[in-house]
């Protein structure tokens, strides 16, 4: 799978254990999946899959 | 100080502040408390796997409306993604659009930008343009359904002041929304000017982020942003061209 543009190797991992295995807090984070929104009660039971483009956003400083 | 009502909330404070820039962000809640600001913005950006990096919102007081922005989208479609994520981020439902693709400048796109607030506006978002000041598409926000209009007094990041000041009293005189100068804004004098002007509320970032007292400044600007509004309110008195004396022109010692 692709994360944050990163190949990566997790076989079949849920959105949770993905997020903690790259050591971020779930409720700082936004998740896309294939460009789709996964809300955040979702992430325990969504499954990715080798070949899913995932994207982790956060909040920055901005103006 | 009369409250400043955007989406249906009531504000005490009219002045918006920014988060960038800021050479260490464990500042932030002092600047915060003295700018007294209610609104504070943030950006969206793609987590960086390398490395472990704090979150914004925790200098961000919790009672604090969360402003994010659209920073880095190119187009409509960009605007609304990144506008999405931010509300399943748990920013609640503000969001300033900001569509660039001119990087020299960084001047908006005012049609792109009023086509994702036509979308977001229809989502339930509380849309707060950044714009180009311009009387038509500042009526295509308000048709499109923003919340207020932002346009910019300077480029980003300038502290060059309201370069932009006939277009935004034109802005002030015919669009029936809150004027927010956004961009621009160096000084707190300028802030007033804005202010004095009948802008509802002006937006900072660089000037109190990059200046040497960030705490410091932000209070100033927060006084100078009352004190605008305030003489605003009080209606200023007419220019003229020749003088006019203050003190009585008849009893005089050498009469």
């Amino acid at each position: 799978m692709i994360v944050n543009g990163k190949e990566m190797d997790f076989g079949k991992i849920t959105i949770l254990k993905l997020l903690e295995n790259l050591n971020l807090g779930v409720n700082k984070v936004a998740v896309e999946v294939n460009l789709e929104i996964v809300p955040n009660e979702n992430y325990s039971e969504y499954v990715l899959s080798p070949g899913d483009k995932i994207e982790i956003i956060r909040l920055v400083g901005g103006g | 100080m009369d409250k400043l009502s955007i989406g249906g909330k009531l504000l005490d404070s009219r002045l918006l502040i920014g988060t960038g820039k800021f050479p260490n962000k464990s500042i932030i809640p002092r600047v915060i408390e003295s700018s007294e600001s209610k609104v504070i913005t943030m950006a969206l950006r793609r987590v960086d796997l390398n490395s472990q990096e704090e979150n914004i919102l925790d200098y961000i007081p919790k009672d604090c409306i969360l402003l994010p922005n659209t920073s880095g989208a190119r187009n409509a479609k960009e605007a609304v993604r990144i506008a999405r994520l931010a509300k399943a981020m748990g920013c609640g439902n503000w969001i300033k659009i900001e569509v660039i693709s001119d990087n020299k400048y960084l001047l908006p796109d005012n049609y792109e930008t009023a086509k994702a607030t036509e979308v977001l506006a229809k989502e339930g978002f509380i849309v707060l343009p950044y714009m180009s000041p311009d009387l038509m598409a500042a009526k295509s926000l308000v048709d499109a359904g923003a919340a207020a209009v932002m346009p910019l007094g300077a480029p980003i990041g300038t502290n060059r002041g309201l370069q932009t000041k006939e277009l935004i009293r034109i802005l002030i005189d015919e669009i029936n929304l809150p004027i927010i100068v956004d961009a621009g804004i160096g000084k707190p004098s300028q802030a007033a000017e804005a202010m004095e002007m009948g802008a509802k509320a002006v937006l900072v970032n660089t000037a109190i982020a990059t200046a040497g007292n960030p705490v410091e400044m932000a209070r100033a600007f927060s006084l100078s942003v009352k004190a605008g509004r305030m003489a605003y309110l009080a209606k200023a008195g007419a220019q003229r061209q020749y003088a006019e004396a203050s003190s009585p022109l008849t009893g005089f010692l050498n009469d």
